[in-house]
């Protein structure tokens, strides 16, 4: 799946990164515990979280994700984004739940890294 | 920042103050281990390493510094901080055990995983502390 689908199944709005949309990701993780990110991610590429600090862009940074989705709508300002700009992350942001979120992306076709 | 016949050493100070700018010096040593070349799975262990390392110094001892070389075979992450020091080093090193305030929990850390988190990406991990002195941790990395 491209990044662009995932835009699309979660009916999200692209905060930065618009010319990374075709990118393809094979996997994702949903957590609001960067240690958690940090200790299991491998190749998950898709980093779906509801807490907003520049941490979740450095954590992203760190496992050479290529996109952050915001749950529930949240923001990141404008500091945060330009991190992520920095090393050509595309950021979004869902009106969706993390269950439901995450739950649309599985259903797609984009796995976890134990599944 | 030395360089030369494939050895590089190169020296951060972590900001104790600002929890925001936590991970610059991280990030910085990514950028320099990727620029002379070294695989991407051992800067990922590397990066890591040094990014619990450097949220650590932050959020537990009001900052400190790090120096990171590369000889070739070994990247070492070499952290030292002025901070109060672990009472308990063993115990520190268990999975959960944190002394982090709410405060941290809900920034996305304090989960008591930084240093296993160390340890398991780390092929050599060394840690000193004094109580009241500071902590020093070196870390080598295989590449
Ligand atoms: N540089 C440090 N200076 C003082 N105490 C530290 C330092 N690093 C870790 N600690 C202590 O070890 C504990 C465990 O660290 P860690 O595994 O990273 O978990 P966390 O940071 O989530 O609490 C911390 O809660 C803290 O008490
Ligand atoms: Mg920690």
């Amino acid at each position: 799946m491209t990044i662009r689908d995932i835009r699309e199944l979660l009916g999200a709005q692209v905060l930065c990164g618009e010319d990374n949309m075709d990118q393809v990701v094979l996997s994702a993780c949903g957590s609001d515990l960067m240690s958690d990110v940090l200790a299991y991610v491998k190749e998950q590429s898709v980093l779906l979280t509801g807490l907003v600090n520049p941490q979740v862009m450095r954590t992203a940074e760190m496992m050479d994700m290529r996109c952050i989705v915001f749950v529930r709508g949240k923001k990141p300002d404008g500091a945060m984004l330009d991190l992520a700009d920095s090393h050509g992350m595309v950021v979004m942001n869902t009106p969706l739940r993390m269950y439901t979120a995450c739950g649309r992306l599985y259903a797609g076709g984009l796995k976890g890294e134990d599944a | 920042m030395s360089q030369g016949s494939g050895f590089i050493t190169e020296r951060y100070i972590v900001n104790g103050d600002d929890f925001h700018a936590a991970g610059s010096a991280s990030s910085a040593m990514k950028k320099l281990l990727r620029s002379i070349g070294v695989p991407p799975e051992a800067i990922r262990r590397a990066a890591i390493c040094m990014y619990e390392g450097e949220i650590n110094m932050v959020i537990h001892a009001c900052g400190g510094e790090a120096e990171v070389s590369f000889d070739g075979e070994y990247i070492t992450i070499h952290l030292a901080d002025k901070g109060p020091g672990i009472e308990n080093p063993q115990l520190a090193l268990k999975e959960g055990y944190s002394t982090a305030t709410d405060e941290i929990r809900e920034l996305g850390f304090g989960a008591g995983m930084g240093l296993p988190n160390m340890k398991r990406n780390s092929d050599e991990l060394e840690m000193e502390s004094v109580l009241g002195e500071g902590t020093t941790i070196v870390m080598k990395i295989k590449v």
